[in-house]
């Protein structure tokens, strides 16, 4: 990888430049002459001649190199006609690059562009969801305001397309279509309202990004998708989450009250526990009994946590100024490992983020403190780098720590970056004045940083001394002595002037010493520096003034010496000054205030955080960036006193009034089960990955009849597939077996989709047109013209325009695949379990459980708990000679989205006594490992359930020809199998059915052939089908193949199956 | 958010510009160049720049600045992750060859990050567990600050859909861990496991930073002895490197760099072993050691040529030093093993450790 990037680099710089540029044309026009001006209007000719050409070769690299143009900022406005006859063509590279020529110069050329519109009206209306939506981008990109009748016309029928991906589009366009023509606002509110409720991650992110640009005050409008919002956070893409986050906190900080403001008193000892555990936070939530958090504000909260560990810094950020804004103070700290973890990033982060921990750092030190040499500065770091990690070190600066800070700083101050030392200079003043224990220690050092050669830091050092003397008067005395001692030294001019102006400021202060300093000045004055002359002037006015009697006449000395000096500032300064102070005839009325003008009482200035004002910008924003308000900054409000009523959030309320009204409920209780669902979808195997708002979908509706009929629907559409294929193999250049593979999968789901759709919203006010489609698609699936998904299709040629970029595409995929398996629950009737003997494993020994003894087994039965628990019961055992009491489960330490139905508290069980308990266990279709801990009155025991996979499955009746349909939609990746060698004796059906059984609880399926044995089953908790078969060969090898959608459960059971049966 | 994107090159020519929305014109760029100029150096141009009707938000990668023109409100971290990214891309699609003529295929799969259809004759899995020693080590040698950051570079070649657990020996070492999105964030968390369905190709597993409780070992001193005479125009340089807690691995591929003050004109040094270069102009002195050999520890002496007339310089010259390590992960991170699940052929696997030096700075 590394020697990748440096290769890269090696080949960058100037020729890299070029190579960009000319992507388009050096390497594809074969004349090569584009360089060369002069032939431009010539070469134009022919770009058209190539346009006009019947060969779709010549006009592709035509068209490349007129991209090429518009790339590198060249005018190509003149081709327009000539290009737009292509925008028809039938090939699509050809077609994609005629858009992005459009999309750059339709606003130019309105009259001429809208000839092109029809196309893209017509392609809106295409099968294939990547041509809709390319042809929904273009057209909301053309910025002609003839058009938005169209363009609204087209979003509003993209918001209810069938496709994820081109509602995603939709919600694009709406944000083009309103910088265009505001006027539309309405509308497109009415648009972004029912993309909102939609279910799909792909659009969530767009959606709210439309919203937060359109109508971000309409707050009203994402309380009934609030949830939903929060749960399926985690699975939308990247962008998505950074800009939901940020509305997300507006939102919450309009909805929920404080959760600080118990916590005012307890800020200044954060530190006990800002870094604590969970037990601790428990402990301090119990002690604030007033405030109860509203669960929906801390659903946010514990969504966003995981996104800390996103490669995103955008997204990690966005979590950080949640939990700033949000979250209780006590939960903050979390966040603050993860921004040290970006600072070893590009330094655009490291500047970003560096600028928001200042902020962060001077309201909460304790946060950073421990990162604080993550902080320290580097010589190779760049200035600006190097200021904002001082300006942190800074504001982490406490008596306990400032020590190793200043011998940290010593170093920086000798740093060859002289702005960087002054400053560092700076702040030491800013630590000196913060902390009274080393106001004196910094400014030693800082006396001592007088004798620096270099004149910043001198001037700096001067500088920074001033202002704290001016802030201590108390202190004066010493330090001027020592400054006034410094004058013999000390060289540089800048350095001997600023003393003089301090020892001039505080001349009552030290009388012994200011008539002295001034007469060894006089001595030397013709020598000194200009600027050491005037700071002369000034002190032996300030000391005729306060103390003439001693210093009269060495005043009138320097003045004369001053009169003849050979620069005209010092003579005009020392007129200036004799005629204020040495009263004469011609004096006016100024030389009576002569003393007050000399040592008026100078303000001290303020030392303090450049950072001090950015905290009333919401944190990661452009605007706290900048330190003013950008345009379109959205002010984060105050916590309401009172929080608004929270069942507006409520989805049950809302689904009744859905039904009613639009008749999308289905939506809404998809979400509404959503928060459980998430945790359950602990995603263990490979198919379930993607995401859970899928699950929740299934969940909703599963009203289990859609199952099977959606599985009939989707091998039906298979058959389809393929009469659609050859109609669309005009279009198609290449079609490999593998990519028809996935197209089917798509299609299948973008199928089963349609129905869940047309299902929610047959009663809902549609577009009357749009619900004849699909009741139209559902009565009659196999003349519908389904959307394809074959990007092979797409783009055969390669160029990086107007394609839907692969980061977006595979999680349409995602989507389309959760939408599949949302909707694949058939009727799948448990069947009883075949009877086999008890397995009994141990739980807790009695030797390591004091005396208890604890075993589990799987009666195999349906859970009484819960549906997708599986049941399990364990048998208690005192060995001891007392009784045992008050057992019960404590702390459990579940994999997340595992839920557990514990028993009932034993209250005691007596000596040599047993009891059998049952609990329920839901492992989400996993192997994993459910910890707890079983308790007794004294003791906590660390117990684990780890079940065999044979165990997460329930028996299913099913008849052959049923168990063939269903392995026949089950192949391809769903499908594991092995071969098996064993004794003759080993494979008669008896042996096969007991040994199977034996391993997993599933049912045997009755078989037509001898030699074939089949057995179904599902998994409790997605119930999804498990199939098994073992064909046997001959010469005692038998072939075991297993179908399920859960890969891995499936081939774990693979793995556990076949050595059982090879055993004699 | 992005309304137009322009790209620079390193002598200011604008030779990429690509608008989302409305076009704007070139000269927004003038307000970027105006701040490149007062910048010392390209390190120093703000990232974010405010103009009267927009802001300029910038990188710079690979001597580019890749500069976006915004107008509205928006995180600033999202359009420089967005910019890096774009920039990736590039670096992807015309880093190998000039340009590529087809785009990848296959990529609308079941799993959005790995392209559907893969198949190869030969399956590997290779993991590189790469870590870096960020460290400032003070005058006197001891350590100032150390810290572990690491990295597991894949590059999985496998067929199908294969689903990978990769497991540790010690995984609690890990302290702060960002992941790939193909991993199951649940399975870390409950049982410290790598469970995912990996991307086909090159790509980073995770990153992580090792617990900072934990000591660091720093793998090499380097003796130094840097000094300039006061009133004179010349200048005594001699360093030494040799190898400390280097878990009985040989270190190699060791560079020394150095920014020079600014009065130094001319060196005038002999190295024991390897070469050394000192550019007058940057005054970067750059000495290429190679392996340190235990029984003839590598030096570099000489003199420094001052400016004459020219103050001494007040600091010494912090020493950037870079080495490699091969098999060894410094933080003693181990994997333990790595399961297929999902296919059923036996690919080949390999994990490669080396260390190496992070932000590694000797102070003197």
């Amino acid at each position: 990888m590394s020697s990748n990037s440096f290769a890269y680099s090696e080949q960058s710089g100037g020729g890299e430049a070029t190579e960009l540029g000319q992507e388009a044309t050096s390497t594809i026009s074969p004349s090569g002459a584009f360089g060369l001006f002069s032939s431009d209007l010539k070469k134009n000719e022919d770009l058209k001649q190539m346009l006009e050409s019947n060969k779709d070769s010549a006009k592709l690299d035509a068209m490349k190199r007129i991209v090429g143009m518009i790339a590198k900022g060249k005018n190509a406005s003149e081709l327009f006609p000539a290009v737009v006859k292509n925008v028809a063509s039938k090939n699509i590279e050809i077609k994609k690059l005629v858009y992005v020529y459009l999309v750059r110069y339709a606003e130019e050329q309105q009259d001429l562009a809208l000839l092109s519109i029809s196309t893209f009206q017509r392609a809106l209306k295409d099968p294939n969801q990547l041509i809709r939506a390319s042809a929904l981008r273009v057209l909301s990109s053309i910025r002609v305001p003839i058009i938005v009748p169209i363009m609204m016309l087209a979003i509003k029928e993209a918001s209810a397309d069938l496709s994820p991906y081109v509602r995603k589009n939709a919600a694009h366009a709406i944000q083009k279509l309103y910088s265009l023509d505001p006027e539309q606002k309405e509308m497109l509110i009415e648009v972004i309202e029912k993309l909102l409720k939609d279910k799909s991650t792909l659009v969530a992110g767009s959606v709210v990004m439309a919203f937060e640009e359109v109508c971000p005050d309409r707050i009203d409008l994402i309380h009934k998708n609030y949830r939903k919002l929060c749960n399926l956070l985690v699975d939308v893409e990247e962008w998505g989450q950074v800009v939901i986050i940020h509305m997300l906190t507006r939102y919450a900080r309009t909805q929920f009250v404080s959760p600080w403001k118990e916590e005012d008193g307890l800020e200044d000892d954060e530190k006990n526990f800002y870094d604590s555990d969970d037990d601790q936070k428990e402990k301090t939530d119990k002690r604030k009994k007033s405030y109860t958090m509203d669960p929906d504000h801390r659903l946010l909260i514990r969504n966003t946590k995981p996104l800390l560990q996103s490669r995103n810094a955008a997204v990690v950020m966005a979590v950080a100024q949640l939990y700033w804004h949000i979250s209780p103070k006590s939960e903050v700290g979390i966040i603050s490992k993860s921004l040290v973890r970006l600072l070893r990033s590009n330094r655009e982060v490291q500047y970003i983020v560096l600028q928001n921990i200042a902020t962060m750092s001077i309201q909460r030190k304790g946060m950073f403190e421990p990162y604080l040499k993550s902080f320290y500065v580097r010589s190779t770091d760049p200035t600006m780098i190097k200021t904002l990690k001082l300006e942190i070190l800074t504001n982490l600066a406490n008596e306990a720590n400032i020590s190793t800070l200043l011998r940290e700083f010593q170093t920086y101050v000798k740093s060859q970056d002289k702005e960087f030392a002054a400053a560092t200079i700076q702040t030491i003043g800013r630590c000196a004045t913060n902390i009274s224990e080393v106001t004196d220690t910094c400014l030693n050092g800082l006396v001592c940083l007088l004798s620096n050669r270099d004149e910043i830091v001198v001037a700096e050092s001067v500088v920074v001394i001033k202002k704290l003397l001016q802030m201590q008067p108390a202190q004066h005395g010493e330090i001027i002595k020592h400054m006034a001692k410094l004058l013999d030294s000390i060289t540089v001019p800048v350095a001997r002037a600023s003393i003089l102006w301090l020892i001039g400021e505080n001349c009552e202060r030290v009388p012994k010493i200011a008539p002295d300093v001034l007469r060894k000045m006089a001595k030397g004055f013709t020598s000194e520096d200009d600027l050491v002359k005037l700071q002369i002037l000034n002190l032996g006015a300030k000391l005729y003034l306060t103390n003439s009697k001693q210093t009269k006449l060495l005043t009138q000395y320097i003045l004369n010496l001053g009169k003849y000096d050979q620069n005209y500032d010092i003579r005009d300064r020392t007129r200036f000054i004799r005629q204020l102070i040495v009263p004469n005839e011609k004096s006016g009325a100024l030389s009576k205030y002569a003393k007050k003008i000399f040592l008026a009482q100078k303000p001290a200035p303020l030392l303090e955080s450049p950072f001090k004002d950015r905290d009333h910008f919401q944190l990661g924003t452009l605007s706290h960036t900048l330190n003013t308000k950008a345009t379109g900054y959205l002010e984060l409000s105050n916590w309401p006193e009172v929080a608004p009523d929270p069942s507006v959030r409520n989805v049950e309320v809302i689904e009744l009034y859905a039904m009613n009204i639009t008749g999308s409920a289905d939506s809404e209780s998809g979400s509404a089960s959503g928060e459980q669902e998430e945790e359950g979808d602990s995603s263990d195997d490979s198919s379930e990955d993607s995401s859970s708002e899928h699950k929740s979908d299934s969940e909703s509706a599963s009203e289990v009849g859609n199952k099977r009929t959606a599985k009939r629907n989707s091998k039906s559409k298979r058959k389809r597939d393929s009469e659609d294929g050859e109609n669309e193999n005009e279009k198609s250049k290449t079609s490999d077996s593998s990519n028809a593979d996935s197209s089917s999968i798509e299609e299948s789901s973008s199928d089963s989709e349609s129905e869940s759709e047309s299902e929610s919203e047959s009663e809902s006010r549609k577009v009357t047109k749009e619900k004849e489609n699909k009741t139209k698609q559902n009565i009659n699936p196999l003349t519908k013209d389904v959307s394809l998904l074959d990007l092979d299709d797409f783009n055969p040629v390669s160029t990086p325009v107007a394609l839907p970029t692969p980061a977006l595409s595979p999680s349409l995929i995602a989507d389309l695949e959760g939408l599949n398996l949302s909707t694949t629950s058939s009727v799948i009737t448990v069947s009883t379990p075949v009877f086999v003997p008890v397995k009994t494993h141990v739980l807790l020994h009695r030797m390591s459980g004091k005396g208890l003894a604890a075993h589990y087994f799987f009666p195999r039965q349906p859970c009484i708990f819960g549906d997708k628990m599986v049941s399990v019961q364990i048998t208690l055992n005192n060995t001891t000679d007392r009784k045992i009491e008050n057992i019960h489960i404590g702390g459990k330490r579940l994999p997340i989205g595992m839920q557990m139905h514990v028993f009932n508290t034993i209250e005691s069980l007596e000596p040599e006594g047993s009891i059998t308990v049952s609990m329920g266990i839901d492992f989400c279709d996993s192997t994993q490992t459910a910890s707890f801990q079983l308790c007794t009155k004294d003791d906590c025991f660390n117990v684990n359930i780890q079940p065999p996979v044979g165990e997460l499955l329930l028996p299913v009746a099913m008849s052959e020809k049923d168990f063939k349909k269903e392995q026949g939609m089950l192949t391809g990746m769903n499908e594991t199998s092995t071969v098996i060698i064993a004794a003759p004796q080993n494979f008669t059906p008896s042996v096969i059915l007991q040994k199977v059984v034996n391993v997993a609880n599933v049912g045997v399926v009755p078989s037509g052939q001898d030699h074939i044995h089949r057995f179904a089953a599902k998994t409790v908790h997605s119930g999804s089908l498990m199939l098994v078969t073992v064909e046997l060969k001959e010469g005692s090898t038998a072939q075991l193949i297993i179908n399920t959608e859960k890969t891995v459960i499936g081939s774990v059971l693979l793995r556990e199956l076949k050595p059982v049966l090879s055993q004699g | 958010m992005i309304h137009s994107l322009f790209l620079i090159n390193c002598s200011g020519d604008i030779f990429l510009e690509k608008h989302w929305k409305s076009v704007v014109s070139q000269s927004v760029c003038d307000y970027f160049f105006e701040a490149q100029e007062k910048a010392a150096d390209v390190e120093n141009v703000p990232p974010v720049i405010s103009t009267p009707h927009h802001y300029l938000i910038s990188i710079y990668r690979d001597k580019l600045f890749f500069v976006s023109v915004i107008q509205t409100e928006v995180p600033p971290l999202f359009v420089i992750e967005f910019l890096h990214r774009v920039a990736d891309t590039f670096q992807d699609y015309f880093g190998s060859s000039n340009v590529g003529d087809t785009l990848p295929t296959g990529q609308l799969s079941n799993i959005p990050w790995r392209r559907a259809g893969v198949k190869y004759t030969n399956n590997e899995a290779y993991f590189d567990v790469v870590e870096e020693i960020d460290a400032i080590i003070d005058k006197s040698g001891s350590t100032v600050f150390a810290e572990i950051q690491g990295v597991i570079d894949a590059c999985i070649k496998l067929s199908g859909m294969p689903d990978l657990s990769l497991s540790f020996m010690n995984p609690r070492l890990l302290d702060d861990v960002s992941f790939h999105p193909c991993i199951r964030f649940k399975r870390w968390e409950s049982e410290r496991v790598l469970s995912f369905i990996p991307p086909d190709g090159n790509f980073r597993l995770i990153s992580y930073r090792v617990s900072s409780q934990n000591l660091v070992a720093i793998p090499v001193y380097v003796k130094h002895c840097i000094s300039f005479k006061e009133n004179s125009s010349c200048g005594r340089f001699d360093i030494t490197i040799g190898p400390k807690q280097n878990m009985g691995k040989t270190i190699e591929g060791i560079t020394v760099t150095v920014h020079m003050p600014k009065v130094v004109l001319n060196m005038n040094l002999t190295p024991t072993q390897g070469s050394y270069t000192f550019d007058p102009v940057t005054k970067v002195l750059t000495w290429d050691v190679g392996k340190i050999t235990p029984q003839k520890l590598p030096s570099l002496k000489g003199l420094v040529n001052l400016q004459s007339g020219a103050p001494k310089p007040e600091e010494n010259p912090s020493l950037n030093i870079q080495f490699k390590i091969q098999q060894l992960a410094i933080s003693g991170l181990k994997v333990n093993r790595l399961d297929m699940y999902g296919e059923k052929y036996k690919p080949f696997k390999g994990v490669k450790y080396v260390t190496k030096a992070g932000k590694f700075q000797v102070r003197t």
